[in-house]
């Protein structure tokens, strides 16, 4: 069985410097992979690149999500194959509430998948379900999408996107950072919901602390634009002990 | 998947399509039997259009008297518009279905190719539509080219005593209203346009509403321009009487011509004691092509005498359409407690070009003014707001409160904010706020990211950013122009 999300060989240039070296990486249907990794090791261009982010070169390699290749993709048609990213910086758009944001986002994922609508009465209803589940006040879905929202709020605000998204492939990146211990576990609870034997994710992180609610398959260590080790849940563990120091030398070399 | 890719390219490719068809959907021409006076513009077309209207003599020698003055006068040059000289000797001053000889006195009546052309145009000019329940209950006036082809609900409003009837034919029936207010507000030779189009005017709404009544519908005015190389002239007059309330919106569309028309109208409010008047627009003229080829010159004075006591007027304006937009709807705060309003959203696409903003002249005591203005530039447009905002010596403790927020699309529009601040009188209160932003790559892509396209996220933001004013809008006309507001801006991305 081909994986869910294959990423072969990635190289990618941002403003024609190189930050993705030959990544290779590939998740199947029901797991969770984690990705670990010093900052500026090219995690978030890796988010980026696989949902189609303008001015990030793919200069050799391939992403295939269900064996088809994304590459050509727009970032609305990889939306609409079912690929979410929860961003590690969240936009805010003024004037456009967050229920609005939501429903527009479903429709035209649904739309583009030949769907039709959903009626608006269910909507609602299906979306406060999520978003108490996430604790987030009724209020919230009223107000401008992230405008205010204090960072923890704007996290808890991507899950609550996902959840109501459903998306086939899903990647996190570091959706922990700025939570406070209880958002913690609430965002892991709303993200272990969704796991299940279809669905793959990869969920980007710094620290250890949030794979004790979300356990990952499977552990990289990305450095230098590349996966320089994959391993089981404890390789996390070690990397909380000694760091990155043994895998940065590695590439740089 | 390939299959579900399949369908989404599918989808995509007739996206694309319905989209680019939609650009300007209200472009069509109908094709009639007109009857115009002959080119160009001198005493004899104006006794010809006077003729053709019935009037009477008073009337007559209102316009000629206008005409004489703006023979003297010249185009305004202040505004931050650049547009070929306009030859008004090489235009028509009136042009009328010859259906419309004898005003039809039904709606059966009327050349069905007229109405077919305002079913196309999504006007309900059944009554019967409306009662059922498909269309708003709004009463609605049709002016196409210079004449007013149908009035609807006349009869219903008549029983509130309400009068809602086209310009000409208030000349016949309300002579002495109409002599009482015309030109009240704005004078005729105000400036160039208003000495021009009080020459020239064809047709335009009157609306009357007596004391104490709460206008029982919403009264709306659609203009249509028809005719190649015809000018409009409208004219409309809105009188509140005492302690009275009406909400009335105007809707104008032109077809997709290669010259550019011109379209001066004159617009006048007068609201007395205790009276409110919600004037609403949705301007969606013509704005010519990608190019800058054609559309509307769109050259306007609105403005609203807020004449006695606790007398409100509040403007709202949608603005998508025209090449060339010059239109400042002002109050006029004469009576003490008075309040005016300017509620605005103007887009500028490819190469429109908008100087448009608001005068608050604060003569009474405790009068208070509020400007929203949101302004939106992509393509090659540039779009200025004008705003004067002046209190004279006996406008004790006048307020006002300005905002004036432009969004960018893209790097080669432009924004501009000229805002006039007058005071004469030190217990005034004033605040500005002005902002300017752009749409960011990371904003769309973000929604992207969520699955809307590129145009669609660019139409999401600039609703939010058109808030404040779209929901000032009467309800009947805000998810119109929420699509409008969409519409307008395509092709400004990717
Ligand atoms: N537009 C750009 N132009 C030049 N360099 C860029 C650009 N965007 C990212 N980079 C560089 O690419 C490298 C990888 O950045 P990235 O954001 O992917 O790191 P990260 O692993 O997510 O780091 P962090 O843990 O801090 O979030 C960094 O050195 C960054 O400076
Ligand atoms: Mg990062």
């Amino acid at each position: 069985m081909s994986a869910l999300l294959e990423i072969k060989n990635l190289h990618v240039s941002v403003a024609d410097t190189q930050i993705l070296k030959g990544l290779s990486l590939s998740v199947s249907a029901g797991e969770v992979h984690a990705i670990m990794g010093p900052n500026g090791s090219g995690k978030s261009t890796l988010s980026y690149v696989l949902a189609g982010r303008d001015g990030y070169e793919i200069t050799e390699g391939d992403i295939l999500l269900n064996g088809v290749s994304l590459k050509d993709m727009n970032p609305e048609d990889r939306a609409i194959a079912g690929l979410f990213l929860a961003f590690q910086y969240p936009l805010e758009i003024p004037g456009v509430t967050n229920m609005t944001f939501l429903k527009t986002s479903v429709n035209a994922v649904r739309r583009g998948r030949g769907e039709e609508e959903l009626d608006a009465a269910s909507f609602l209803r299906f979306v406060r379900e999520k978003a108490k589940a996430l604790r987030l006040d009724d209020d919230m879905l009223k107000r401008p999408l992230n405008v205010g929202f204090s960072g923890g709020e704007k996290k808890r605000n991507e899950i609550l996107q996902m959840s109501v998204l459903e998306p086939m492939m899903a990647i996190l990146d570091e959706t922990d950072s700025g939570l406070d211990i209880d958002a913690l576990k609430t965002v892991a609870e709303g993200v272990n919901a969704l796991r299940d034997a279809q669905r793959g994710m990869l969920v980007i992180t710094h620290y250890q602390r949030l794979l004790d609610y979300i356990k990952p398959d499977i552990v990289h260590i990305l450095a230098g634009g590349q996966i320089v080790k994959t391993g089981s849940p404890e390789l996390a563990l070690e990397l909380e002990k000694s760091g990155y120091a043994d895998y940065v030398g590695e590439v740089v070399a | 998947m390939s299959q579900a890719k399949e369908n989404i390219e599918k989808e995509t490719v007739e996206k694309v399509q319905s989209l680019a068809g939609e650009k300007y959907k209200y472009g069509f021409s109908t094709d009639i039997d007109s009857e115009k006076a002959p080119k160009g513009l001198n005493e004899d077309i104006i006794r010809f259009i006077s003729a053709k209207k019935d009037e009477p003599e008073w009337l007559l020698e209102w316009r000629l008297d206008a005409f004489e003055r703006w023979l003297t006068m010249s185009e305004p040059k202040w505004a931050m518009v650049d547009y070929p000289q306009i030859d008004y000797q090489d235009l028509y001053y009136y042009s009328a279905p010859k259906s419309m000889d004898d005003r039809p006195e039904t709606l059966d009546e009327v050349d069905p190719e007229l109405l077919r052309t305002y079913e196309k145009l999504g006007i309900p000019l059944s009554e019967q539509e409306v009662l059922a329940g498909v269309k708003n209950r709004v009463a609605v006036d049709a002016v196409f080219d210079s004449v007013s082809v149908a009035t609807t609900f006349r009869e219903e409003l008549a029983t509130a005593g309400v009068i809602f009837c086209s310009f000409s034919e208030a000349v016949k029936e309300y002579p002495e209203l109409v002599k009482k207010y015309l030109g009240t507000v704005v004078p005729k030779s105000d400036n160039y346009f208003t000495a021009l189009n009080s020459a020239v005017f064809s047709d335009g709404s009157f609306v009357y509403i007596p004391p104490n009544t709460r206008c029982p519908m919403e009264l709306s005015t659609y203009f249509r321009i028809n005719e190649p190389n015809t000018g409009q002239f409208e004219r409309t007059l809105l009188i509140a009487d005492k302690g009275s309330y009406v909400s009335y919106l105007e809707g104008c569309t032109a077809p997709m011509r290669d010259e550019n028309q011109l379209h001066a109208a004159v617009v006048e409010l007068v609201a007395l004691e205790d009276a409110e008047i919600k004037y609403s627009t949705v301007q969606n003229w013509y704005p010519g092509d990608e190019e800058g080829r054609g559309g509307i010159y769109n050259f306007v004075t609105k403005r609203g005498d807020c004449r006695e006591n606790n007398a409100k007027i509040s403007w709202t304006q949608v603005e998508t359409g025209s090449a060339v937009t010059w239109k400042y709807p002002s109050c006029i705060l004469r009576g003490d407690n008075t309040v005016g309003e300017f509620y605005s959203i103007a887009i500028g696409n490819n190469y429109q070009q908008i100087d448009s903003g608001t005068k608050m002249i604060h003569l009474g005591k405790n009068t208070s003014s509020r400007i929203i203005s949101k302004g939106i530039s992509a393509g090659k447009s540039s779009n200025a707001y004008r705003g004067q905002v002046s209190i004279h010596r006996k406008a004790d403790k006048a307020r006002n409160f300005t905002q004036c927020d432009s969004l960018l699309i893209g790097d080669t529009c432009s924004a501009h904010t000229v805002p006039y601040i007058e005071t004469k009188n030190p217990s005034a209160i004033l605040e500005h706020e002005a902002t300017t932003s752009k749409i960011s790559d990371d904003q769309l892509f973000y929604c992207q990211q969520r699955g809307l396209d590129a145009e669609e996220a660019v139409s999401l933001i600039v609703n939010g950013f058109c808030k404040d004013v779209l929901q000032h809008l009467p309800m009947e006309f805000a998810v119109e122009a929420q699509k409008l507001v969409g519409i307008s801006l395509e092709g400004s991305v990717g």
